[in-house]
């Protein structure tokens, strides 16, 4: 979709801002550029749309020479946000999201129709919006906005240069989500640029990590995790990449069985007997219909006290979609340290543990993390 | 009450007189309007730095020649090439010349001042630099290049009144006259009149500003 060939960008002073860069983006794939400033990923995502001219190389659309084509009906073909916005504020929400299909001469309705579409995709209600001005408008539902405006003419690529780096940490959490919400739906090839590795890993199908102006790394953030190529690449993602690379999988990607579930109605003494039979620490309560009650442990079992009352209630739970990185947290917070994975209907579905999770990853990562036995 | 008298039993001819002055300055910053734009809007173009230091410069200078003086230099010059050396000409060739600053700074400062994130977005989604500055910078310079031109009309309404000294008519004349027959019935009326208009000229261009500006950024 995107093929950039020996690009280089050298200002007229000497500085070289993009060596010598090759690479790929493929068809409906989120890629990001990554590095710290000054690395030439904004650069490099600029000359796609010849914002920068490059001073060496090709760069393709579809097989098709992006200097060959005129320089504003190229940038009308991708969409584009920036971290500023950018806002046109004597434009109405509509004026601003139809920008692009104003320079293309669209017709007033189907302006309007495509606002009040873009409106909903990206969660705001266009009756409510759409003929409001920027400024009447908070930060989120600006960026919000800018998104849409890029999306204005259905581009099918998207370049977004740090599109939630200025907005506070849990709006910008929301709309990453809500962004990849949206990109399920539309599919669009991506270039987005951002400093902020969990960003990348968060939002990346693929990550190309940058360093003076040269591509260092481009793999999925998976492996970009588990097998940095160097010591930059380990040094920029920190040594608790281990961590960082728990937000890729999900609880339902490790969780393992219950080792024993216990019915309402058991007998007490009999759940002790086999709880010692098989050396088990504890074991879950469940009532009928799956739904889970919490933990007993073998200490509390008496003969004379119904099971449901020795109950120790579960602090937290947590469904088959959460990530490890957060599942981890909640075990520290558990009792039990074990978390129960709980399905939509409060299903009792699994649980997950820090050794599940340990030996679920511990092989996926290369030996310089050494793994403790217990 | 002498000024009063004077006023009533001179009415058409003071009538006369404002017309005239009015006159003066709506030709002269029509153009000093138009100039001001035209300069502003191009020395503020990529790479032209250099010419807007200069420019503005000179259009400074310029304001601090004395306007007596000015009609004074001009009168000489125009009789060199030929043209009338007294009257409207001279006049409003120098109120075009007062005018035109403001107009020039005010246009130069607010299309400096878009915000760039906003030209950047601009010229990401593809609008031509031509679209860039009709739709996006213009629009939203307009609050100040109205308030550039205000005080440019506000200005000349003061400076129209020296034109006298030339031969351009206008409230200048009361005024002149007075001073030379120790008549202040005549200043006193000549002064108010020009001060009014100036108040009035401004509380319409301060409604036009208003329904010139966009919208979403006015206050």
């Amino acid at each position: 979709m995107i093929k950039l060939e020996h690009v280089g960008k050298t200002y007229t002073d000497g500085t070289e801002a993009v060596k010598d860069l090759t690479m790929e983006i493929k068809q409906g794939e989120f890629c990001i550029f990554l590095g710290p400033s000054g690395c030439g990923k904004t650069t490099s995502m600029k000359m796609i749309n010849r914002l920068i001219s490059p001073t060496s190389g090709k760069i393709y659309i579809n097989g098709i020479d992006t200097m060959k084509l005129d320089q504003n009906e190229l940038r009308q073909g991708i969409g584009y946000a920036i971290q500023s916005i950018g806002l046109f504020p004597h434009r109405t929400v509509a004026e601003n999201i139809a920008t692009v299909p104003t320079l293309l001469k669209w017709p007033k309705e189907k302006k309007r129709k495509r606002a009040e579409e873009l409106l909903d995709l990206v969660g705001m209600d266009p009756k409510t919006f759409i003929d409001r001005y920027p400024s009447e408008l908070s930060g989120g539902q600006q960026q919000r906005i800018g998104v849409a405006r890029s999306l204005g003419a259905d581009p099918p690529i998207l370049l977004m240069d740090e599109p939630f780096g200025a907005i506070d940490p849990i709006t910008r959490s929301k709309l990453q989500d809500e962004f990849l919400k949206i990109q399920a739906k539309i599919k669009k090839t991506i270039a987005f640029v951002t400093h902020d590795l969990n960003e990348a890993i968060k939002m990346g199908d693929r990550i190309v990590l940058m360093r003076q102006g040269e591509l260092v790394q481009y793999a999925d953030p998976a492996t970009l995790l588990s097998s940095p190529r160097n010591e930059f690449v380990r040094n920029f993602i920190g040594a608790d990449r281990v961590l960082k690379g728990l937000r890729l999988l999900k609880a339902k990607d490790v969780m393992e069985e219950p080792p024993l579930t216990v019915k309402v109605g058991e007998d007490p003494m009999q759940v002790k007997a086999r709880m010692d039979r098989e050396n088990l620490r504890w074991s879950m309560l469940t009532e009928d219909g799956g739904h889970f009650l919490g933990w007993i442990t073998c200490d509390d079992l008496e003969a004379a006290k119904p099971i449901r009352e020795v109950v120790i209630p579960p602090t937290v739970t947590a469904t088959p979609n959460t990530p490890l990185n957060e599942a981890l947290s909640m075990i520290f917070n558990s009792a039990i340290g074990t978390l129960a994975i709980l399905n939509d209907q409060e299903q009792l579905v699994g649980v997950v543990s820090f050794g599940i999770i340990r030996e679920s990853i511990g092989q996926d990562f290369d030996s310089d993390t050494p793994m403790i036995s217990t | 009450m002498e000024v009063w008298q004077y006023i009533n039993s001179h009415w058409p001819l003071i009538g006369h007189w404002t017309v005239q002055h009015l006159w003066l300055v709506l030709v002269s910053n029509v153009m000093a309007g138009g100039l001001g734009l035209g300069i502003g809007i191009f020395i503020s173009g990529e790479g032209r730095d250099e010419v807007a230091d200069t420019t503005l410069y000179l259009a400074e200078m310029l304001m601090t020649v004395p306007s007596l003086a000015l009609f004074g230099l001009l009168m000489p010059l125009l009789y060199a090439i030929g043209l009338p050396s007294i009257g409207a000409l001279p006049a409003v060739i120098a109120l075009v010349l007062y005018g035109q600053l403001p107009v020039l700074r005010n246009t130069y400062i607010a299309i400096k001042g878009v915000e760039p994130a906003m030209i950047e977005a601009a010229r990401g989604m593809g609008m031509s630099k031509r679209q860039i500055l009709r739709t996006v910078k213009l629009p939203l310079a307009v609050p100040v290049i109205m308030a550039g031109l205000r005080q440019a009309v506000v200005m000349n309404i003061g400076v129209a009144a020296i034109a006298v000294f030339i031969g351009a008519g206008g409230l200048g004349v009361p005024i002149f006259r007075g001073l030379r027959n120790s008549r202040m019935d005549m200043i006193i009326t000549g002064a108010v009149f020009v001060s009014l208009l100036a108040l009035i000229v401004d509380g319409l261009l301060a409604i036009m500003e208003k329904l010139m500006t966009p919208r979403g950024i006015r206050r």
